[in-house]
């Protein structure tokens, strides 16, 4: 796990040696280490351990080796569901990270209306996703909802009735919430951009579409890489506005992993093979965190400030 | 970076030749090509599909049921009521208000607390291997999604006899806000120059005292920035009450809120109510800590 140390030191000093202070230092640390090891550490072993056993939830926990694993690997629900949330991944980040970004730029501004366009903007985010999905099923409804009122045909579909609409709307509502938060890092990136970038461009003659792309967009290399593996590892935890929204349908349309963990263990009382899809939700968030740290590359401050 | 410096000066000798002296000149001065169409109408569209649902849901809410499948639905009520919330603040309504508080309360104050002092260990004490560890641990908690966890927080949180209760909700709460909390306090934390800890030190005060009296007062707004964040999620917070409890009188507002919902699914408007009554104390807290939060969000995660 050694690559995981490496940004938060990355920039600091190495502390000289203050061996003369005692001992108080380590204890500072201790209460959030019990409490983060008694709940978020030993139940991500747990979980490991949970996979090889069967429980319904009530009962006794029995060791049952592989058979969770098996059963969990062998059923083609799973693989719909791996395939479910790599879809959500991929469609939320591709719809997101352009918007994202034209926003940041814009809100990067430092005219007065453009802040009361990020105070406004970022109301979405407090929302709790049980409220946010809650109102979106009543908006949505092909009966009772905005189209109806409006009498306006286009809008008056069986929007979480119909898969591909379910999948739609459960992509809208993420960006909805999530957009603005992704406009805000890309605003404060964009604020690092030495000016000067853009003087030495504006002397050569380049136009806003060419800043945009030949500095901009290149200075904003590792801000990228940050937003996209907050989306990406958010990604993987769409759990309560999925699960108030759609339940996961239609027709399964909209399982993602999270949900299908949840249905197998807390509905089915499968908690073997829910433990197991945990394992797997788990590999997945690790993998792809590991990945863009990777294209990220370590020398992300060093090549950052060049031509400044 | 050589490279655009010779294609600028070679640039700016066409450019004395130039006969469209205008444009030149408009060139030179920084930041200055004119409106940012594009950006404006796409910002000016997002502002409209953040505000029509939020309005719709506000405007709907004020609306008696009757009235609510005749009107136009875009178009303020004629006949405002409060019926919608008077039912919903005579429901149990109340209760999961305080139970959310108290959830909320409960969890960040020793989350911040304890995820302030690891964050100043990690910094002042970073070289040693223990805080090292601890280090990598929390950062390690922040690319793993949480709730891959919940089977095993529901059976120890069963095991210690705290299903169903607050206080099993509070425990995982914190534990789940370290990790970021750590991470951002940490990196305001190392902001503090160190001319400044050594002076404490020749002072001769210990490190409780230089945390109180030195690392706290400087990094305040990181501290505000956190305990904000951390409220808010905890207050949203829905799968752990899910998991967690089960009895009507333990629910905290999502949760409530979600119950509500398939109790009273044709009342709209009574369900918009309920939806605005939970969403009112994070709007308040957002419009006092705005300003913190914005800022502090932008710096936790630039660095």
């Amino acid at each position: 796990m050694s690559t995981f140390t490496t940004p938060a030191r990355r920039g600091t000093p190495p502390p000289a040696a203050r061996k003369a202070r005692g001992g108080v230092l380590p204890w500072l640390a201790v209460p959030a280490l019990v409490l983060f090891v008694a709940f978020g550490v030993i139940p991500l072993i747990g979980v490991l351990f949970l996979s090889f056993t069967s429980w319904d939830g009530l009962g006794e926990i029995q060791l049952s080796g592989l058979t969770s694993w098996r059963a969990v690997l062998g059923d083609p629900n799973l693989l719909h569901s791996l395939w479910v949330t790599l879809l959500v991944m991929v469609v939320s980040w591709a719809v997101q990270t352009p918007a994202s970004i034209l926003l940041g730029v814009f809100l990067a501004g430092r005219q007065r209306y453009r802040a009361v366009l990020a105070v406004l903007y970022f109301i979405p985010l407090l929302l709790s996703q049980a409220a946010i999905a809650i109102a979106y099923k009543a908006l949505l409804d092909p009966n009772f909802g905005l189209g109806a009122g409006l009498h306006i045909d286009l809008l008056i579909q069986d929007w979480l009735g119909e898969p591909i609409l379910a999948f739609s709307v459960v992509i809208f509502v993420v960006s909805w919430q999530f957009i603005p938060f992704h406009s805000l890092i890309y605003q404060g990136g964009v604020r690092q951009i030495p000016q000067s970038l853009y003087e030495a461009a504006e002397i050569d003659g380049a136009g806003r579409v060419r800043k945009f792309f030949s500095i901009t967009l290149p200075q904003l290399k590792y801000t990228i890489i940050t937003s996209s593996t907050l989306m990406v590892v958010g990604s993987l935890t769409f759990f309560d506005l999925i699960f108030v929204l759609t339940a996961g349908g239609p027709a399964d349309a909209t399982r993602v992993l999270a949900l299908d963990m949840y249905k197998r263990g807390f509905q089915a009382s499968q908690m073997g093979p829910a433990s197991a899809i945990a394992v797997i939700l788990v590999l997945v968030g690790l993998a792809l965190a590991l990945l863009l740290r990777r294209l990220g590359g370590r020398d992300a401050n060093a090549s950052q400030m060049e031509g400044a | 970076m050589s490279l655009t410096q010779t294609t600028g000066i070679k640039r700016a000798e066409t450019l004395e030749s130039e006969p469209h002296g205008h444009r030149r000149k408009r060139r030179r001065r920084p930041g200055s090509d004119g409106p940012n169409w594009l950006g404006g109408a796409v910002s000016w569209l997002w502002l409209a599909i953040v505000i029509v649902p939020i309005y719709w849901i506000v405007i709907t809410s004020f609306k008696a049921q009757s009235s609510y499948y005749a009107t136009n639905p875009l178009l303020p009520p004629t006949e405002p009521t409060l019926a919608n919330y008077q039912m919903v603040v005579e429901s149990d309504f109340p209760l999961y208000f305080v139970n959310s508080l108290i959830v909320t309360v409960g969890a960040v104050i020793p989350a911040v607390a304890v995820s302030f002092m690891a964050a100043y260990a990690i910094v002042r004490g970073g070289g040693r291997r223990f805080l090292r560890g601890v280090n990598s641990l929390f950062l390690m908690g922040l690319a793993i999604p949480l709730q891959a966890t919940i089977i095993p927080v529901f059976l120890i949180i069963i095991r210690l006899h705290l299903y169903d209760s607050l206080l099993g909700l509070i425990l995982p709460s914190i534990a789940f806000a370290i990790p970021l909390s750590v991470l951002i306090l940490a990196n305001f934390i190392r902001d503090v120059p160190k001319e400044l800890f050594e002076s404490m030190r020749l002072d001769g005060a210990g490190e409780v005292a230089t945390l109180l009296r030195l690392a706290l007062p400087l990094t305040m707004p990181a501290v505000v920035t956190v305990t904000i964040y951390n409220a808010l999620t905890i207050w949203n917070g829905f799968l752990l009450p899910l998991v967690l409890t089960q009895s009507p009188d333990k629910r905290t507002l999502p949760l409530a809120l979600w119950s509500f919902q398939g109790q009273y699914s044709v009342n709209v408007p009574a369900v918009l109510a309920s939806v605005v009554l939970t969403s009112l104390p994070i709007l308040a807290m957002y419009i006092i800590g705005r300003r913190q939060l914005l800022s502090g969000l932008t710096a936790g995660f630039s660095k």
